[in-house]
């Protein structure tokens, strides 16, 4: 610490200006987008009358924050973050120990259980929608028939689950390969002298293993939450936010806002508010994964 | 307390045979050191005595009985690994207490347990630290101590000293001296340093390719060691080896021709040995005599002094040959000495590489510890003492 605030005002000048180029790229790149989406926040501005633009105060805020819309997708975008992150971190970490395990065509299996997150967001949910859980052609109606039980048809008896499976088998080879990376860092010794001191399986797994993976899980949790907030294609692809407002998340909300009823003022409103939803999450979060990083 | 027994132990890994048939006895109280280069198999003989890994055939007894089945924490044995293995999200306290923990022993007791181990390794003031806050040599001491609380009946080390250096290792090794001791329990060592074992050891197991070499204490291998390798591998510098001829073989000794034209008898049973065979002279360079009237002759190409003691590198035509001489010697690089050896002090060994017995053993060489030959006493007299 100390070094870096003495360079700061001894070489202050100097540094600063070859800091400059970046930081002002930063800042452009930031700043604008951000000061625009305020400046319309505050803005009627709607794209069916266009030239109309006029100043509305707070009227945006108070006309969202009075929607009952808002609060369903704010709902909405926290269970769906939560579920997925609680799905792929456990299946990821038990998976991980799984796969960490030596046997007959390993190298495979882990290729194919990381493979998914490689598939693009729309095509994984095209696939889930017209292969797997659709009612009349869907894997999963075929395998409830064997059992003689109907089919469901899950994006309208289930519109949020069915979202969060899909979006979870995405997420969960991610956790898994950071995991399974973090998992072979693991010291063998470690787990010989815990199975000397008399640890069986699990005992190794809850003192040895999952601390040793608590960093890498904070990780994994951190950059999921920054995807899984904005979550849209699968949305967008499936259900469209319905049926009513089952599946809206703030993401695609704002896109409603925005794009459907060409209400820019009010889909900016929206955009403010999910910074600072965000923003929120963000200092929770990083504050724990900073610290967990730390020891 | 307790004695171990290794029957015939092999360890096959595919298609290499890493042991090849081990036997070997491990008395009560006894410090013993495996000692061997690299891939000589001594870790996967400890680790199999651990219990992480099996033997393919054989068997291992302790106290008589088999626990080739038994599991390695029910085995009543603690290890100490040469990386440590300390858990590094726990405080040296549950580090030490972890085995305790499992064992279902209550916070109290635990506590105790752990406070007396840190005693006898003065651990106390660093109960709550980390392991990441400890220096190499604290480490190590809280591994050990955590074999401690587990209370053992024998003690494994695999190489615990070698990720220390030099100055901490001397330390560390009075330090093991005086905890076989003072815990007065069964020790087995795996090192490769000769050091560490003729130290330590009341016992040593020489390997080397998955077989024992010899099994003696200290200073029988020193004084008597069995064949080239184990001559080669205890004692430091190293022993120097010089191709002779046999002249005569008597009741006394065998007569042979030196290097350079010179003769010495040298007093081993010559049974099998003919005149005319061709032998190795084994001389240790502490056991090199500079002088003038020497029969080998040679020439100095490095002296490395080291205050009390140096070393002389003289080129001979058989290759370099080591002698440890007086602090104090005067010569100087390029120098041609000459040097002989007192004949009693050499070894013979033969086609195979194998020694040819001394006519006479050395006095030291049937020493085992005087301490620990007391231990045996004492352990003798305490059942009528009631302990």
């Amino acid at each position: 610490m100390r070094t870096r605030t003495s360079g700061r005002t001894v070489g202050g000048l100097r540094s600063l200006s070859l800091q400059a180029p970046a930081v002002t790229l930063l800042l452009i790149w930031m700043l604008i987008p951000l000061g625009m989406t305020l400046w319309f926040s505050f803005q009627r501005y709607n794209l069916l009358m266009p030239g109309m633009e006029q100043f509305a105060g707070l009227e945006n805020y108070r006309y969202l924050l009075s929607d009952p819309a808002l609060w369903r997708a704010m709902g909405n975008t926290l269970v769906l973050v939560g579920s997925v992150l609680a799905i792929s971190v456990i299946g990821g970490t038990l998976l991980a120990v799984l796969y960490q395990q030596d046997f007959f065509g390993r190298g495979v299996a882990r290729v194919l259980a990381i493979s998914p997150f490689f598939i693009m967001p729309t095509v994984s949910a095209l696939v889930w929608q017209n292969m797997m859980m659709h009612p009349v052609n869907g894997v999963l109606a075929w395998f409830l028939g064997l059992f003689g039980l109907p089919a469901i048809d899950w994006f309208s008896s289930f519109p949020l689950l069915s979202i969060i499976i899909i979006v979870a088998w995405q997420w969960l080879p991610f956790a898994l390969l950071i995991l399974l990376t973090a998992m072979q860092s693991l010291d063998e010794d470690q787990v010989e002298a815990a199975r000397m001191d008399g640890a069986g399986p699990v005992a190794v797994f809850f003192f040895i293993t999952l601390p040793h993976l608590k960093r890498a899980i904070s990780v994994v949790i951190m950059i999921q939450m920054i995807f899984l907030l904005t979550i849209f294609a699968e949305i967008y692809v499936t259900t469209s936010g319905g049926p009513g407002l089952a599946t809206t998340n703030l993401a695609y909300l704002i896109y409603i806002r925005a794009l459907l009823e060409f209400d820019v003022g009010g889909a900016s409103a929206g955009g403010v508010i999910a910074i600072i939803l965000a923003n929120i999450v963000a200092i929770f979060l990083i504050r724990m994964v900073a610290k967990n990083l730390e020891d | 307390m307790a004695t171990l027994q290794i029957k015939q132990v092999v360890k096959r890994f595919d298609d290499t045979e890493v042991l090849k048939g081990i036997d070997l006895e491990v008395n009560d109280r006894e410090f013993v050191v495996f000692v061997g280069p690299s891939g000589c198999g001594k870790s996967t003989l400890l680790r199999i005595i651990a219990g992480l890994e099996s033997a393919t055939t054989g068997d291992l007894l302790i106290d008589g009985e088999r626990i080739n089945e038994v599991g390695p924490a029910d085995r009543g044995l603690a290890m100490v690994f040469q990386s440590y293995a300390l858990y590094p999200h726990m405080t040296v306290e549950d580090n030490m207490g972890f085995s305790l923990r499992l064992a279902g022993v209550g916070k109290q007791a635990r506590r105790e347990k752990v406070l007396e181990a840190a005693r006898i390794l003065q651990l106390e003031p660093l109960l709550d630290r980390k392991p990441k806050a400890l220096s190499g040599g604290q480490r190590q001491r809280v591994a050990i101590g955590r074999a401690i609380v587990r209370n053992p009946s024998i003690f494994l080390f695999d190489e615990p000293l070698s990720n220390l250096d030099a100055a901490l290792r001397v330390q560390m090794r009075i330090e093991l001296a005086r905890l076989h001791e003072e815990l007065d329990a069964t020790m087995i060592y795996v090192t490769h340093d000769q050091i560490e074992a003729m130290t330590m050891a009341d016992k040593i197991v020489v390997l080397q390719g998955g077989e024992v070499e010899q099994v003696g204490s200290p200073m029988e291998l020193y004084h008597h060691p069995c064949n080239r390798f184990v001559a080669g591998f205890i004692g430091s510098p190293k022993m120097n080896f010089l191709p002779v001829t046999a002249q005569a073989v008597s009741t006394s000794g065998v007569r042979v021709a030196l290097p350079g034209g010179g003769t010495s008898e040298v007093a081993v049973n010559g049974e099998g040995a003919q005149a005319g065979d061709a032998l190795e002279l084994g001389i240790r360079p502490e056991h090199l005599l500079l002088d003038d009237q020497g029969p080998l002759s040679g020439q100095i190409k490095v002296i490395e002094r080291l205050g009390g003691q140096t070393s002389l590198y003289v080129e001979m035509d058989d290759g370099i040959i080591t002698i440890t001489a007086d602090g104090d010697v005067t010569y100087r690089v390029n120098e041609q000495v000459n040097f002989g050896f007192e004949p009693s002090r050499a070894h013979l060994f033969d086609g195979q590489g194998l020694a040819l017995a001394s006519l006479q053993r050395h006095p030291l060489s049937g020493l085992v510890r005087q301490d620990s030959r007391e231990r045996v006493e004492n352990s003798r007299e305490r059942p009528e003492g009631g302990a």
